[in-house]
């Protein structure tokens, strides 16, 4: 007896010791971008011609558009295709996953395309190589000629499934077209996908037009123009090209930006000097003044949640940014910083908002925190300005212009976009010069 | 009957006087345990030339001058007049220098004893408690520095050195396994992203078993970020594979849990 209770007290003091497990934390890892193989999307023998497209290319083509956007992004390494260990026609086979690992593959997308009643079904799966398990398959059917399209929308799910925020592939991206000699410049309003291609003119450029913003259903576009001399915000279909000027101020309007719900348009209007902010609902036209101060209020934009509005005012002397509520309400000042604020842009996810900071000559974009703390600033020039958020919140979209042009005098202004880390600035093709950039929400959502 | 329900009661009772003395055993955190690492540095110190810190190199030096001062009243013994300059005494015979310098002392035989103790004696003249002392608290330092980056806290390390793995062999895993873990950057950083999985392990280091262990988690709706997360977590380690860790002790390591958190890093 005496034995069992030594024993059992023996074990209850030892088991503390005996089950402890070894734990170790991991809390950082590499930034490196992921490496990923795009296999050329097999095409079926019989499909050839449809619609006067080339169906035997377009596999090849759709894999280059994905390959593209991920490198893009900053955070996938596309792989040579030289170095694939097997051919698109694995599409419905389970990859030989030690083969792709062996090119250091972490990740890899095969797929299909076939054509059927002269529609076009493109099938794609992702396949996690080192888990040697599919991680997503989808097949989408389509009119052949928005073939690009797939493959912008396949991209999105793609880095949704790999990264766990939306992508912004199949999104737009509307401009401010510029052409000419500064003193007689030529500004249209012009729209492309997010990667450069059909670019498409909405203005035929007679007036100046500024400031395009999206709707966050796409179909109308918000700007301001200079229609007969009168600075005014219009607003504009996309789909059916029909314009009509918001609201009926006596004076002039601008710096519009729809309400995240898309029922409301909010902008500035000056009237003796003075400019305050206004909002403009577009069933009703009821027009309803925010702020009423004397300083010059301008560049609002609403949080996406709706509740509150950020704005930059020079009520405290140098332009600064300012937060209030929807309704006007409890204004704050959230910069204090050294220099001017401008164009507080608030981000898709509610966590930052984007500006323009001007100090010592220079322009810099940056994001902070709602309450203006955490300030960072990614990009230095010039001069550069509005900048305009991806739909995902990781993505900023703005324009710059340098002192020379292509042929070393005058001025060149280009899209820019930078991501919210401050890596990955690249230049956007535009066919012109190009400024006032507004990022649309995803297409396909 | 009576006597069987004796037994009862009383082997009851002995199961809750037991179990009242261990839990509050349960309950106590693991005893801290001093930086071990100090201890190596020393070692290190006495055998190279790591420059000491400044502070540490003025303590050295108000050391030397104190023992220099001694120096000057006292005299070495007249054996020592005949040594090679260059000598280094061996540690037997330096313990009787010392001791021969607490006897009497000889004010003209200060100038042999001053151009005989080389670099090598001087070191043995400071005090290295009261560098240990110093290195200690830097090390302290950096500790709190490392905490405030790297949030790795106390508790974490005691746990590992309480259970098996020292903290250079927990390093290198660590090492290993930052290289391999390519962090998803789209994830929302105000929202807890612990991920545990717990593996058993080869001798070898590869990888017999994993399993997340919040893996109900991975389906929840709104939690599509963790699944993405515990993926790269568990693709960073099947690309580490075989782990580095320590040859002996299998016992010990042969199930092992690794908490990914990247929260520090996606708040910049």
């Amino acid at each position: 007896m005496k034995k069992f209770i030594a024993t059992l007290i023996l074990s209850i003091f030892l088991n503390n010791n005996l089950n402890a497990l070894i734990e170790v934390d991991i809390t950082r890892g590499n930034l490196d971008p992921l490496p990923i193989a795009v296999s050329p999307l097999h095409v079926d023998i019989k499909s050839e011609k449809i619609e006067g497209l080339e169906v035997r290319v377009l596999g090849e083509k759709i894999s280059e558009i994905i390959e593209k956007n991920f490198k893009n992004t900053g955070l996938f390494n596309p792989l040579q295709k030289d170095a694939f260990v097997q051919k698109p026609d694995i599409a419905h086979l389970k990859p030989r996953f030690e083969d792709w690992r062996l090119i250091k593959a972490q990740a890899l997308i095969t797929g299909k395309i076939l054509v059927k009643d002269n529609k076009l079904k493109v099938e794609f799966r992702l396949w996690d190589l080192t888990a040697a398990q599919e991680m997503i398959a989808l097949a989408f059917t389509t009119t052949p000629s928005n073939w690009r399209r797939v493959a912008h929308i396949i991209s999105d799910k793609i880095y949704e499934r790999l990264t766990g925020e939306e992508g912004y592939f199949d999104t737009r991206i509307i401009y401010v077209a510029e052409s000419g000699p500064k003193n007689q410049r030529v500004k249209k309003l012009a729209i492309m996908d997010q990667d450069g291609k059909n670019t498409k003119y909405l203005t035929l450029g007679n007036e100046l037009v500024l400031t395009p913003r999206f709707n966050p259903t796409n179909q109308m576009v918000t700007y301001m123009s200079y229609f007969r001399n009168m600075p005014r915000v219009y607003l504009l279909d996309i789909e059916t090209g029909t314009q009509e000027i918001v609201g009926n101020f006596p004076g002039m309007t601008f710096a519009p930006r729809f309400s995240p719900d898309g029922k409301k348009i909010i902008m500035s209007f000056a009237k003796d000097g003075n400019s305050d902010i206004y909002t403009m609902e577009l069933d009703s036209r009821l027009v309803e003044r925010i702020t009423e101060h004397s300083s010059i209020d301008t560049s609002p934009s609403f949080s996406p949640d709706g509740k509150f509005i950020a704005f930059n005012s020079d009520r405290s002397g140098l332009q600064q940014i300012y937060v209030m509520r929807s309704d006007g309400s409890n204004v704050k000042r959230i910069t204090f910083g050294k220099g001017i604020y401008g164009t507080p842009v608030w981000s898709p996810r509610g966590d930052l908002i984007a500006f323009t900071k001007m100090h010592k000559g220079k322009f810099f974009i940056g994001v902070m925190r709602t309450d203006g703390t955490g300030e960072r600033l990614l990009t230095e020039n010039y001069y550069q300005e509005a900048p305009s958020w991806s739909p995902n919140g990781r993505v900023l979209v703005f324009y710059r212009e340098t002192k020379a042009g292509d042929k070393g005098k005058g001025f060149s202004a280009k899209l820019w976009s930078i991501d919210i880390t401050g890596y990955n600035e690249r230049k956007l093709p535009t066919k012109t010069d190009a400024s006032d950039p507004s990022w649309s929400s995803l297409l396909s959502k | 009957m009576v006597r069987s329900l004796f037994y009862s009661i009383t082997f009851h009772s002995a199961m809750i006087f037991l179990t009242v003395l261990s839990l509050p055993f349960m309950l106590r955190e693991p005893i801290e345990l001093p930086p071990i690492v100090s201890v190596e540095l020393i070692q290190i110190s006495d055998k190279t030339n790591i420059p000491y810190a400044p502070k540490a190199r003025k303590i050295i030096e108000e050391t030397k001058k104190k023992e220099e001062r001694v120096v000057s009243e006292q005299a070495p013994p007249a054996a020592k007049a005949k040594e090679k300059p260059d000598r280094i005494p061996l540690p037997k015979e330096k313990e009787e220098e010392k001791k021969l310098v607490k006897k009497k002392q000889n004010p003209e035989e200060i100038k042999p004893q001053i151009r005989q103790s080389s670099e090598f004696e001087k070191k043995e003249l400071v005090d290295t408690n009261q560098i240990a002392a110093l290195i200690d608290k830097a090390k302290e330092v950096e500790a709190v520095k490392n905490k405030d980056t790297n949030k790795i806290t106390q508790s974490n390390q005691k746990n590992s050195f309480a259970t098996g793995l020292t903290l250079s062999e927990e390093d290198a895993l660590r090492a290993q396994i930052f290289g391999c873990w390519s962090v998803p950057l789209g994830l929302p950083y105000d929202q807890d992203l612990l991920v545990r999985i717990k593996l058993q392990l080869k001798k070898d280091g590869t990888i017999m078993k994993s399993e997340i262990l919040d893996h109900e988690r991975m389906n929840r709706p709104g939690q599509k970020f963790y699944k993405v997360l515990a993926e790269s977590a568990l693709r960073a380690v099947r690309l580490c594979q075989p782990l580095k860790v320590p040859p002996t002790g299998y016992d010990k390591w042969k199930d092992l849990q690794l908490n990914f958190n990247p929260t520090e890093m996606l708040k910049g």
